[in-house]
Order: C-alpha cells, then structure tokens, then sequence
C-alpha cells in the first residue's frame, strides 16, 4: 500500500464562479463591441455622431412635430403656405392619411359595398393564418378551400353582378385591395405555371425544352414595365375585334406571365440540386412521369427553394407597386394620386403620403421574408449536403 | 437447341404502344408545335386585320418620321426635328448612363455595408443591417419617388441654392456643376491617360511575374497611381493648360452657365444605387461568410496580417460565390433604370412610350424595347462571366 499518494482526484464538482470582472457587465461589453480598438472606436464615434445628427431631426418630423389630427391642408401648412402652423415648421402630416385611409384601402370602389372587400379581407386572413401555422391540423382541406374555393368566392364577391350584387367595375379598384389582389393572383399563379416551365426547361423533348427557354429568357431579359406595357397595348391587337378584355385583368395577365419565368428559375435550381440517384430510384420503382415528379422529385426540390419562392414572392409584391404606370391605382398609385388632392396639398403632404405607403409595403414584405426563414428551419431536416 | 423445344415460345408482355416513351414524346411535340402554330396563326391573324382597321403601316419605316417632340436630357446632340430613331438613341444612351453610374455606386456601397454587417462593431452592424432590411423590403419605384419627391423637389429654388465647394450648386431644378471646355490639343491629355492606364497595367503585371520568380515586392500602387495621374497632368501642362471651367454663376432667378445634372436622373441614380446595394450587400455578406473559417486561420498562421488575409486569402474565395448573384443583381438595376418613365427620366422605355402614343407602332416599339434589353443583358452576362472565369480559384 502506497502511504505517500501525492495524486488528487476531485470528487465533488467546484462551485460554479461568476465570469471575471472585466468580461461582465455593461462597460466590458462596450469594450469588446464598441471600443475593441483604436479605429473601431473611432468608427464608433463617427457612427454615433452621424445618429446623432439623423435620428433626432427624423423623429422630430415622424412623432413629435407631426400633424396628427386636422380636416383640410391648412393643418399641414405653414402661416406662408396659408396654413396655421408656425413658418419654418416641418413634420408628418398624418391627418393626410387619416383622412384617406380609407380611400388608400379600397380606391375608390362604392361606398356602400365596401362590406364585400372587408368579408373577402376577413376570410383571407381567416384562412391564411391556420395554412401558415404549423401546429394547426387539416392543412389539405385548409389549402383546398384557401386556393380554389377562396378566389371564386372573392371573385364573386369583389366584382359583383350576381345573386343581387351590384356589379363593381374594376377601374373602380385600388388601393391595397388592387395590390393584394395582384400579388395573391400572381402568386397563385406563378407557382404552379412556374413548376411547369421549369419541368420543360429540363425536358427531353428538344421542341418543348427550347419553348420554355424562350419564353423564360426572353421575360427575364426585359423589364417588367415593357411587359406591362405589352399587356396593355398589344393584347389588344391579338385579340379579335369587338373582344375586349378588361385593363385589370390584363395587367394581372402580364405580373402573372412575369413572375412565372422567374419561378421557374428557382424552381429549376432545386431540381438540379437533386441528386440523380433520386430520380433513378423513382424510374426503378416503375413510377411514371408524373408520378416520379410529384411524389419524389418536387416535394424534396420545393423544399430546397423555399427561400427562393418567396424572394420570388416578395419581388412580385413589390413589383405590383409598376402598375401604376400603366394607369391603374394600387397603393402607391393612389397615394401619389391624392397628392393632388386641392383639399390636402402640403409640402408634407408626398413624403407623408411616401412614408405610409413604404410602412405598408415593408410589413408585409418583412413578415414574407421573416416567415420563409421560420419555416426554413423548421423544415430542414438535416439533409443537406 | 433443346431448350427452344421444351420452353415454349412467349412473346415478352409487350407494353401499350401508347406507353412508349418516344412515342409518346414524339406525340406531345407535334401537338405542342401544332397549338403553337394554331395559337400564332390567331395572334397574326388577328394583328393583321387590327392593324389594316387602325391604318397602322407596320415595319420599321416609322423610325425615320420626325420625332416632334423634345427630350429634357440629351447626352448627344438631339432636336425635335430629329428623326424617332435618333429620339430612340438618345433614351439608350440615357439608359446606359444611369445603369453604369448605378453599378458602380451600388457596388461601393454594397460592398462597404455588407461587410459593415459583418463588423465586430455592434453598432455599425446594427446600422447596416437596418439599412439592408428597410431598403430590401419596400418598392424600388417607391425609393424613386422618395428621393424625387419627397427630398429633390422640396430643395430650395435656385435663387437660394445650396452652395458646394468647387462652384456646384444645388437647387430644385437639379446639380449646377462646372462643365469642362475642351480647347485645341486637350486630346493629347486623354491620350496621356490611357497611356497611363496601360502602363500601370504593364508595370503590375511585369512586378507580379518579378515576385513570383524572385520574392521582391514592387511599391504597384504608388507607380500607378503616379503614372495614372502623372501623365495627363505632364500633358496638360505640355499643352498650354488648354481645358477651362466654366462655372456656374448665380443670377437673380436663376443660374447660368455651367452644367446641370437633372433632379429626374439624381433621383433615379440614388434610388437605383440606394435599392441595388441592399442586395449586394447582402450577395457580398453570403460570400465572405461562405469562406471557410480554417482559410482565415491558417494564412495567419502563416503570419499574414489581417490586411492581408482579406486581401489575398478571403476576398479572393469569396468573389467565386459573389459575382454570379452580383451579375444578375447588374441586370436588375438596369431593368429597373426602366421606372425612369415614373419620374420623366427619358430613358429607352420612356421615349419609346412618348414614340408609342404618336405614331400606335405599338409592335415594334415593344420589339426594339425588348431586343435592347436583351442585348443588355446579354452583354453584361458576357462581361461578367468572363470576369468569373478569372476569379474563378483552378482547382488542380
């Protein structure tokens, strides 16, 4: 037996001991992020002094000089411009935009049906929230009912004419109502005609393969304001005489015909990212084509792109904002329409009218972006390579 | 053979001669060609008669009617009594113009707020992901409209201009700058800056091939940048100083003399700059992150400086991930340079809308609009994957 044993084992775990001194607290963390060097701290000052001298004047304009209530343009000038408030005052005019929130909502469909975009409104949300929540069950039926039996009911609904509705011309949309209902069609659209270009474009028949090509180089070469103007200038050529197709609908015509060529590229890079394996595996399982695309190839493909559908998605929403130089009035279109309004015309009134219709945009294309990471890492399944 | 007696002979279950892959293809051809034909055949059809109704000539004829009307921005020498092609020309030019001048300004700032985000500084991090994530997520033709109404036309008139330094000005009717008179023998200055140009570019290729077969650092940059204006700085004195400024000077209600650069193209320019660099930044931030930690750590372990890791070891990888969304994000500013026709900006697409309202060639002129811009696009993708096959690392 050893007497002198000069090895210790610890038994019993240490007390654990708070962090040094200098690596808590708010002054080490100013340290390590603010001032870690000599040029970072410089970077530092200049970026606090350049806050400094934008936050305040923006807030000040945004909140605290603001024009929140009023009735005409008289709020929002100065003594100068025949108004009430003091010369050299600046600031939000959101009495603006109170006053014709309504009118940046529906545009200007009848007073008195306005009802019919609130139900449709009401069951899109209604509809989209339980599809967009994964814990929700019956998603089949949800999808069912939220892509083939919400747009005939929102159909009949927003345009009227039947069952005792008074018909509303769509020349009498805008608004938000005119962007939603845009970019919902697109979407919806967009998707599916975008799964079947890019399937073309990967397809063993040369005539097929090369009209996709075509048409997807040929759309994503030129800008979607030639596209738009295309669609309201020369459909009507190609149509015969007397047909008339509505100027709503060919504007939804060619944001469609825009965003699927784009879908389709995305689309075709998650099917070049599969590997070859799977689609042999499928061919030896005696799948058929079809089959093999919508049961193996698709679901894994899809699922690989979903950041890239709803870039593609959020460049729709965005882009729907170009209809208003063909002359139609979506958001945008009719906050910079009632500029002109005698009644409210301001040197405040446009950036007023500007920053409401950027907040708008910016809500819902941030929750897209921020729900498509949300389900990104959800769905990753550890398959990546 | 026994074998052939004992097994009676079974014909293999033939398939459906419906089920044959290259039957069917073949089918699925002829009935996709006919419907297009079909399709075609209506669409001409149609056009035809509308346009015999309409009394529209087709055919490019129209291009050399006279234009009639003005064009605000006019980069070369253009007056109504031009012809439509001239008018269609100077809107390509203008096009060209601001889509370069946005590339490179975009790229800058992409570039600076897309490492920005990267910083160890929070707060520059913070401050550049607010930009990246406001700017990415409204409408580019709402920032149009954000610089030219909101801040360009509430500037003060041009009798209160803002004066900068060097005789600029800026009022509500756009930037007053100095513009440059060319006097005789100027040409031998441009000459002596191209010149210069080839020669740094010579002296950096000669210093590079010295270094790798000796190890002896050439000072590139300062010889550059000493022939680069050197030169045409010897030149102009050479020459008798023959180019003069003329500056603008402030009149009662307006300003004379100088150069103007219009409120519609600094809108356009900042938008499309301010809108594209969001996305390059974040094209930019995806690459250097996509470099391997292990690349940073082992050039310093090689006893590189931070500089010079960057420099030679991580910007180099990570261009091979950045040019090719940088590329197509290129060709989106230049479509987008297209919302020019918002603010009156008269670029190809506005011009050419102005030439559709006169003269109903609505065909053509959506022809030469879309054969443009493919073109554009064409050639920046050329650029720019040669470009990519020199980044490109060889893998041996």
């Amino acid at each position: 037996m050893q007497e002198h044993d000069l090895s210790f084992v610890r038994v019993e775990m240490l007390a654990a001991q708070p962090a040094p001194r200098s690596e808590r607290g708010f002054l080490s963390w100013l340290q390590g992020n603010l001032f870690s060097s000599v040029p970072d701290a410089i970077l530092t000052l200049v970026a606090l002094v350049i806050l400094a001298l934008v936050l305040p004047p923006v807030l000040n304009w945004l909140l605290l000089d603001a024009q929140w209530t009023g009735t005409d343009r008289s709020f929002c000038a100065t003594v100068a411009q025949g108004g009430i408030q003091p010369d050299g005052w600046s600031g939000a005019c959101w009495a603006f935009v109170n006053a014709k929130f309504e009118t940046f909502m529906f545009g200007r469909y009848p007073l008195d049906e306005r009802w019919r975009v609130i139900v449709v409104a009401l069951l899109f949300v209604g509809l989209l929230v339980p599809l967009l929540v994964p814990s929700v069950p019956r998603k089949g039926l949800n999808a069912v009912l939220f892509f083939f039996v919400f747009p005939i009911v929102a159909y009949f609904l927003l345009v009227g004419g039947w069952f005792g509705l008074e018909h509303v011309e769509t020349y009498l949309w805008g608004g938000l109502l005119v962007t939603l209902v845009l970019s919902f069609v697109g979407i919806a659209v967009s998707l599916p005609f975008g799964i079947v270009l890019a399937l073309g474009r990967r397809s063993k028949m040369p005539i097929v393969k090369l009209l996709c090509i075509v048409f997807i180089e040929a759309v994503r070469g030129v800008p979607l304001v030639t596209v738009l103007f295309m669609a309201s200038v020369m459909f009507p050529l190609f149509l015969p005489a007397g047909v008339n197709f509505d100027k709503f609908l060919r504007a939804l015509v060619g944001v469609s015909l825009f965003a699927s060529a784009y879908m389709a590229e995305v689309v075709r890079g998650g099917l070049q990212a599969i590997p070859k394996g799977q689609y042999e595996g499928a061919d030896s399982l005696g799948l058929g084509y079809w089959q093999k695309m919508s049961l193996i190839v698709l679901p894994q493909a899809l699922k690989l792109v979903i950041p890239g559908i709803v870039n593609t998605f959020i460049g729709l929403f965005k882009d729907t904002s170009l209809v208003s130089i063909i002359g139609m009035f979506d958001m945008l279109g009719i906050v910079r329409q009632n500029f002109s309004d005698a009644n409210w015309a301001s040197p405040q009134t446009p950036m007023t009218g500007l920053v409401f219709a950027g907040m708008v945009f910016w809500v819902f294309c941030f929750g897209m972006s921020r729900y498509s990471m949300f389900m990104e890492r959800r769905l990753d399944t550890g398959h990546k390579r | 053979m026994a074998s052939q007696d004992t097994l009676p002979h079974i014909e293999p279950a033939r398939a459906s001669f419906l089920n044959d892959p290259k039957v069917r293809s073949v089918v699925v051809q002829v009935i996709v060609v006919l419907l297009l034909i079909a399709g075609l055949w209506f669409i001409v059809a149609n056009t035809i008669e509308n346009l015999r109704r309409a009394n529209i000539a087709s055919g490019f004829g129209f291009l050399n009617g006279r234009a009639g009307f003005d064009i605000a921005v006019a980069l070369i020498p253009y007056d109504l009594n031009m012809t439509y092609g001239r008018a269609l020309i100077v809107g390509l030019v203008n096009t060209v113009v601001v889509a370069i001048a946005g590339i490179v300004t975009a790229t800058i700032i992409g570039f600076l707020v897309g490492i920005g985000r990267l910083s160890g500084n929070w707060l520059i991090a913070k401050i550049c992901t607010v930009y990246v994530e406001v700017f990415r997520n409204i409408p580019p033709l709402l920032v149009i409209f954000f610089w030219y109404l909101g801040v360009l036309s509430v500037l003060p008139l041009p009798r209160d201009s803002i004066e900068f330094p060097l005789g600029s000005f800026l009022n509500s009717r756009g930037l007053y700058v100095p513009k440059a008179i060319w006097g005789e023998g100027a040409w031998l200055i441009l000459v002596a800056l191209v010149l210069g140009i080839a020669m740094s570019v010579f002296v950096a290729r000669r210093a590079r091939a010295r270094q790798m077969a000796t190890g002896q650092a050439f000072p590139v940059l300062w010889t550059s940048l000493g022939l680069i204006i050197g030169l045409p700085l010897l030149a102009f004195l050479v020459t008798g100083m023959p180019v003069t400024f003329e500056v603008p000077v402030l009149g009662t209600f307006n300003l004379s003399g100088g150069m103007v650069v219009k409120p519609e193209f600094i809108a356009l320019y900042l938008a499309l700059s301010f809108y594209t660099a969001a996305f390059i930044a974040e094209i930019v931030r995806a690459g250097i992150k996509g470099v391997n930690r292990g690349q940073t750590e082992a050039s310093s372990a090689l006893g590189l400086r931070p500089g010079q890791v960057l420099r030679l070891v991580v910007i180099p990888q990570a261009m091979r991930i950045v040019i090719p969304p940088l590329t197509s994000q290129y060709l989106n500013l230049t479509k987008n340079s297209s919302l020019a026709i918002a603010v009156g900006y008269p670029d190809l697409v506005a011009v050419g809308g102005t030439i559709l309202n006169q003269s109903g060639q609505s065909i053509e002129i959506v022809a030469i609009w879309m054969l443009v811009y493919l073109s554009l696009s064409i050639a920046t993708s050329i650029f720019m994957n040669w470009f990519n096959a020199k980044m490109a690392l060889v893998e041996r």
